[in-house]
């Protein structure tokens, strides 16, 4: 029988590097334009970290930082950002997903507005994938039941 | 000896793909199946990345920035497959996670996850 | 079962690797994948989107549809999960 088993250092190691994961994910994703790496790349790391918080404590625990509707929220805002601006480029009076209208709106040039446009649709493919990857771990991980699950 | 040399990176990810494919279609155990499925896609991918190399070249980011200057396409290697295989990884995530959700849902049904007794218990 | 999955397995295996006769040689920078569009999007991509990455550019900027249809496809592998798993729990 599988029985949850606390262990001390495991659980103080993982909360005092938890934030720091999180940090490197959020600098992946904003520094996709000049190192490698982007929205995927960023919103898995950011995802691993919130499993690892799963692994570390309880199931039931980890569901008090990261709720299952803020779960929910994420996944689903990602895409709206990311379909959102495609809109607003074709109210702008472009193609879907031409960036660069978007330099009637911002106070940047054409180039720089494609840059800026880049930036968020990669901000909103990150949240959807760390929302996802969680949302996929904890439903498999705890066969459906996620209050009775042990770990 | 020139083409050995030259083409044994393909001769590795097919032999990859085959381990996948045997596991696939051989295998009685389901989990082992999906396996089966993840070692095949991860050779796709590998043979992707390898056809966008060229000799000499460095990674797919420019290295002066917004400097200016010329940019020489030979200097590096083809970004198209690295994009390409983005979305193939995405969807190896994404198959890999429902096919689990399926395998637990046969589990509760049957209970067992072995296709032939599965299938004896259908008939 | 397996004996005729071991024979299946070489026939494809056999078949692949004389199809790779013909395949360009690795590291050459003149295979057709690495020329037409591709050399564009090295090109152009500092000076017609201002991000020195290429592969994020071309992900987002030039290929950006695929990417919405990406973003769709995980989004909707999340929804099958919860669908197929999530019970309540009296």
């Amino acid at each position: 029988m599988i029985e949850h088993f606390e262990d001390l250092i495991v659980q103080t190691t993982c909360r005092l590097l938890i934030p720091f994961i999180q940090l490197f994910a959020l600098y992946v994703i904003a520094h996709g334009h000049h190192s490698p790496g982007g929205g995927f790349q960023g919103g898995c790391i950011l995802g691993a970290s919130f499993i690892l918080l799963c692994l570390a404590y309880d199931i039931r625990r980890a569901k008090q930082w990261m709720t299952e509707s803020l779960n929910s929220l994420f996944c689903c805002i990602g895409v709206s950002i990311y379909a959102g601006i495609g809109l607003v480029c074709l109210a702008l009076g472009g193609n879907y997903l031409d960036y660069s209208r978007l330099h009637k709106i911002l106070p940047v040039d054409p180039v720089g507005a494609r840059s800026l446009g880049i930036l968020c649709v990669e901000i909103g493919v990150g949240l959807t994938v760390m929302a996802v990857m969680l949302s996929i771990y904890l439903n498999v991980a705890s066969g459906g039941r996620h209050e009775d699950a042990l770990k | 000896m020139e083409f050995l040399i030259s083409k044994y990176n393909y001769w590795v990810y097919i032999l990859l793909m085959m381990i996948g494919f045997y596991a696939m279609i051989a295998k009685r155990n389901l989990v082992k199946k999906i396996v089966g499925l993840n070692i095949f896609q991860t050779s796709i991918i590998l043979y992707f990345i390898s056809t966008g190399m060229k000799k000499g070249a460095t990674i797919p980011i420019v290295a002066h920035g917004y400097g200016g200057g010329a940019v020489c396409a030979a200097d590096y290697v083809n970004p198209l497959p690295h994009v390409l295989m983005l979305t193939a990884i995405v969807v190896m995530v994404s198959t890999f996670g429902v096919a689990l959700a399926f395998i637990i849902r046969i589990y509760r049904a049957y209970g067992t996850i072995e296709e032939d007794e599965i299938l004896a218990k259908e008939n | 079962m397996k004996t005729v999955g071991l024979f299946i397995v070489l026939l494809f295996g056999g078949l692949l690797v004389y199809g790779t006769i013909d395949f360009p040689p690795w590291g050459d920078p003149d295979t057709p994948a690495s020329r037409h569009v591709s050399e564009r999007y090295i090109e152009k991509t500092v000076e017609e989107t201002g991000v020195p990455n290429m592969v994020t550019s071309v992900l987002a900027d030039y290929r950006g549809y695929d990417t919405l249809g990406e973003t769709t496809v995980i989004f909707a592998a999340g929804v099958c999960c919860a669908i197929l798993l999530r019970r309540s729990s009296k």
